[in-house]
């Protein structure tokens, strides 16, 4: 018997998919900019190997400091490697720096979330107050401490930042979970037989995990952003890989020979923050039907 | 008032855990560093007594928790150990540096609420208008923007090409209070920018939230004019969020300010914690991380305390 | 009503106690105090009282939603708290419970089709196409149109959500089900529908019902035999029509005397008795007899001594020192009595 046929459920054209699309992009076009600047970013950061003209490392001493040319679209810098193709080979890094930073705070932060909302009582209050002692470190000092004592590396510090981003995540968690924990529909699975398992892969994760997804997109920016101050502090990329902060913190040394290198990178990151950021923005309109554009 | 010592034991009780917590956090990160601490404490040439010596000292033949107990008894008698690169005390270090990370964040602070605060309020009074959706995409670009790159451009236009302002250094606010303020300006404005954006956009939601309640529409029902309701009602009522949102910034300001220390070459707390993370100097690191969080908790004490006597209602939870 | 000579007990609740921690320390609220009888297969057993009288506490007792602190639950004469968590898990699925609010029961990220089949789910019952069939089925018997299926909660009424979790609840073919409140929530005009949908049910599948309701009309409409509970402890124990012909228990009058007659007030022949006062904490009960703060007829004893739970006629309990006595004047006191 086929169930779909029976219930009568209209399948799904190409042509009103075709029209959502297009009604999702007059709607949020921030959404739609923000998108599609990341997808060209993930597709750059892929294919840097391919797209960047030059080697981002190899150094070229007959050219150093060079204004923008045919040759070098963004100049050189002071050991003569191509501008250009130091900032393609940066976003991979930068996005790898952003994801790894998210995944380690999900991977913490998450689970932990869940394990003090679950079982509350007094692991809750003792856990909530380590969280709140936590979040009390202004976070790029903890993450600099953190990298300090893991050994420098864009790798340490990332794993430093995704650490302190972590009770950020399991706060939010805890609370949701606490909201759900209580749901009759959860007192309903416990009496019809259901685990603590299955309650909170089927009803607790999906339901407290609307919150995490809009914070976890608004962090990629913040990761990015620290990644960037790390590295122009050298605790992140070292040379002589590429990295926008790094290629920032560079630039300042020779600002007065060649003040035109500060913009680049720079506005590479500023682009990308935003991006991430408007593209949180627009998930937590478009998860919550009580936040209507105003 | 007499509430007033009470107030403040009770928030302090319910910090002391958190206190607490925060230095086992920082004692902990002693832990994080591959190796045996003791080698890593002594560095790189020392020799075999002094290695034994500094196990001795810091007890790490014994277990983790003695070891914790006797870290934080040093620490709140105000040893925090000696600097492996220098051999100058920590707390000595701290002392020096602060001062100048203190009045680049308090001078951002200032900046910030006198900037963001008010376009906040002007976005909230008229949403949807030009000015909101200004106010908002300006905010939006605050946030994404690293504040180390602001500063960079700020040295190059304001000192580099216009000669205003002086791009690096500090002087002591004590001796020389007009300079001190001169070389602050700019490490304060690249630092507040981000705060602006920060405040702006919470203090907008809160006061939305504010004026769109039930009582607001029934006093502008009532006939009261809207700038009436605006400053009787809508601002008394987020000035306790406004003090919260402030508090929330402390944490902020003392993240930027590492990396604006660096670009203004000014010897504060932020700068001393990067360089010592760089080469490995331990116990200063301790030392101004304990500092920094000491410092964010008890701000949040002022504030907790501050908002109970603002708001009755406060004061119960 | 159904001929139950004969029947086997299905659940039997002795001397049930259920105490909750208060919100300060050493605070007890007493949910259910001392409540006991027995249901036997088949038949519809109403409990009735007010909103904080503990039914609900009791309902979600009988299906181990909540442990007692003291008594027993038996089912099938068999103690479940006894059981071990895998082997309760196991039990359980003969034991449901309907709620009250069919909103808050649905998760609202599971479409129909996939709430009623979770406990199908959660049994591991069949492979997956054949669970989807026998979901679909039981949303056919509850006369839920299927193209509802895939929908989400809130896209649905809630007469439909209600329908939705009375197919969750009999998926696993239960033997007893507690229906908590299961149409207070639900518009007057489709109450009646549903009250039949119940006694459809229970023929089709040969269902016990334990069916609490603040609603004296409804309980009576539907019960077998019906309990009166007030403050956590059971006032009167009677076959239903019975109860609602001559009750026993100066509550169970109260609460008869309360229901709108559908008559016009000058020919309406009853005294209309209404309770003053609102009923008392669970966190500090009243002495004696639970109900004498607000008893028409209480004397001085009744704040001393609790009156006995005791089989006044046959089949008929009551926990009253003036059941099926006399009784004494009712003093206009602590009564406002409504004369036609």
């Amino acid at each position: 018997m086929s169930v779909d046929g029976v219930l009568g459920v209209p399948p799904r054209t190409t042509a009103t998919r075709r029209v959502n699309f297009w009604r999702w992009v007059r709607s949020d076009l921030r959404a739609v900019l923000s998108l599609g600047y990341l997808f060209i970013l993930i597709f750059v950061s892929v294919f840097a190997w391919k797209i960047a003209p030059y080697s981002p490392i190899e150094q070229n001493v007959t050219e150093l400091l060079m204004e923008p040319t045919w040759s070098h679209w963004l100049g050189t810098d002071d050991l003569g490697r191509d501008v250009l193709s130091r900032l393609i080979w940066g976003a991979p890094n930068s996005l790898y720096a952003a994801f790894l930073a998210v995944t380690v705070a999900i991977v913490l932060g998450v689970p932990l979330g869940l394990l003090i909302g679950f079982l509350g009582g007094w692991f809750d209050e003792l856990m909530s107050r380590f969280i709140d002692a936590l979040l009390s470190f202004p976070p790029i000092v903890l993450a600099i401490a953190v990298t300090g004592a893991l050994g420098i590396g864009l790798t340490n510090a990332m794993l430093s930042v995704g650490f302190v981003f972590a009770p950020v995540l399991a706060r939010i968690v805890r609370a949701q979970t606490l909201v759900v924990k209580s749901a009759l529909y959860v007192d309903a699975a416990r009496g019809f037989g259901a685990g603590t398992g299955h309650i909170i892969w089927r009803h607790i994760l999906p339901n407290a995990i609307q919150p995490v997804i809009v914070q976890v997109t608004l962090m990629l920016a913040i990761a990015l952003l620290a990644e960037a101050s790390l590295s122009f502090l050298s605790l992140g990329v070292q040379p002589p890989q590429a990295s926008w902060g790094g290629m920032l913190a560079r630039a300042y040394n020779y600002i007065e020979l060649a003040p035109a290198q500060m913009y680049a990178p720079g506005f590479a990151i500023l682009l990308t923050a935003l991006a991430f950021n408007a593209l949180g923005e627009s998930i937590l309109v478009a998860l919550d039907p009580t936040m209507k554009r105003r | 008032m007499s509430r007033l010592p009470f107030l403040i034991g009770s928030r302090l009780w319910q910090l002391l855990p958190i206190i607490v917590f925060a230095t086992f956090v920082v004692f902990s990160l002693l832990q994080l560093v591959p190796g045996d601490p003791a080698l890593v404490l002594a560095g790189d040439y020392a020799s075999r007594e002094r290695i034994e010596e500094i196990r001795q000292l810091y007890g790490f033949d014994k277990p983790f928790v003695v070891q914790y107990g006797a870290w934080l008894w040093h620490v709140v008698q105000g040893d925090l150990g000696k600097s492996l690169l220098s051999s100058a005390p920590v707390y000595d270090l701290i002392l020096q540096r602060m001062p100048n990370t203190l009045l680049i964040a308090t001078y951002a602070l200032l900046i910030a609420s006198l900037i963001g605060i008010p376009l906040g309020v002007l976005a909230a009074t008229k949403v949807g208008s030009r000015i909101d959706s200004f106010v908002t995409s300006v905010a939006s670009l605050g946030v994404a923007l690293p504040s180390f790159w602001l500063a960079i451009l700020l040295v190059v236009t304001f000192s580099m090409d216009l000669h205003w302002l002086p791009a690096t250094g500090a002087r002591p606010f004590s001796v020389e209070p007009g300079r001190a303020i001169a070389h602050a300006t700019l490490p304060a404005i690249a630092l507040a920018v981000g705060v602006i954006a920060e405040l702006a956009r919470q203090v907008r939601s809160a006061l939305i939230e504010v004026l769109g309640s039930q009582y607001v529409r029934t006093l502008r029902a009532k006939g009261l004019s809207p700038i009436s309701v605006l400053w009787k009602h809508g601002l008394r009522n987020v000035s306790v969020t406004m003090l919260t949102i402030l508090g929330l910034q402390v944490n902020r300001l003392f993240s930027g300010a590492v990396v604006i220390e660096a670009v203004f070459a000014i010897p504060g707390a932020g700068q001393l914690v990067a360089y010592s993370a760089i080469n490995k100097d331990y116990p200063v690191v301790q030392g101004v991380v304990l500092v920094f969080v000491v410092m964010v908790i008890l701000i949040n004490l002022i504030v907790d305390v501050l908002s109970a006597l603002l708001d009755p209602r406060a004061a119960e939870s | 009503m159904t001929d139950l000579s004969g029947a086997v007990d299905i659940l039997v609740v002795d001397d049930l106690d259920v105490t909750f921690k208060g919100r300060r320390r050493n605070q007890k609220v007493r949910a259910v105090e001392g409540v006991g009888f027995t249901v036997r297969e088949g038949e519809t057993f109403g409990v009735i009282g007010e909103s904080g009288s503990g039914k609900s506490t009791l309902g979600r007792c009988i299906v181990c939603l909540v442990p007692p602190s003291g008594g027993r639950v038996l089912h099938f004469g068999k103690d479940p708290f006894a059981l071990s968590a895998s082997e309760l898990r196991r039990h359980r699925r003969g034991f449901q419970i309907i709620f009250q609010d069919p909103n808050a029961a649905l998760d609202p990220r599971m479409t129909i089709l996939e709430s009623v089949r979770e406990p199908l789910d959660v049994a591991g019952i069949g492979t997956a196409q054949e669970r989807r069939v026998k979901a679909l089925e039981m949303l056919d018997r509850v006369a839920l149109a299927p193209e509802l299926a895939l929908r989400y909660p809130h896209e649905i009424s809630g007469g439909q959500k209600q329908r939705a979790n009375i197919a969750r609840a009999l998926v696993l073919e239960p033997s007893l089900i507690v229906c908590d409140e299961v149409v207070a929530a639900l518009d007057v005009s489709i109450q009646a529908d549903m009250l039949n949908l119940f006694a459809k049910l229970q023929r089709e599948f040969s269902l016990t019902y334990v069916f609490i309701s603040h609603d004296l009309r409804v309980v009576a409409h539907v019960s077998d035999r019906v309990a009166v509970m007030y403050c956590g402890k059971l006032m009167e124990l009677a076959p239903a029509e019975d109860l609602m012909a001559a009750p026993l228990h100066p509550y169970s009058q109260a609460l008869l005397s309360a229901e709108p007659e559908p008559q016009p007030a000058h020919l309406r022949n009853k005294k209309r008795i209404i309770l003053k006062g609102e009923i008392p904490s669970p966190l500090n009960p009243p002495s004696g007899c639970r109900f004498h703060t607000r008893c028409p007829i209480a004397v001085a004893e009744c704040a001393t001594r609790e009156p006995e739970w005791r089989e006044v006629l046959p089949g008929r309990w009551a926990a009253c020192h003036f059941a099926g006595a006399p009784v004494p004047a009712v003093s206009d006191a602590t009564v406002e009595v409504l004369r036609p």
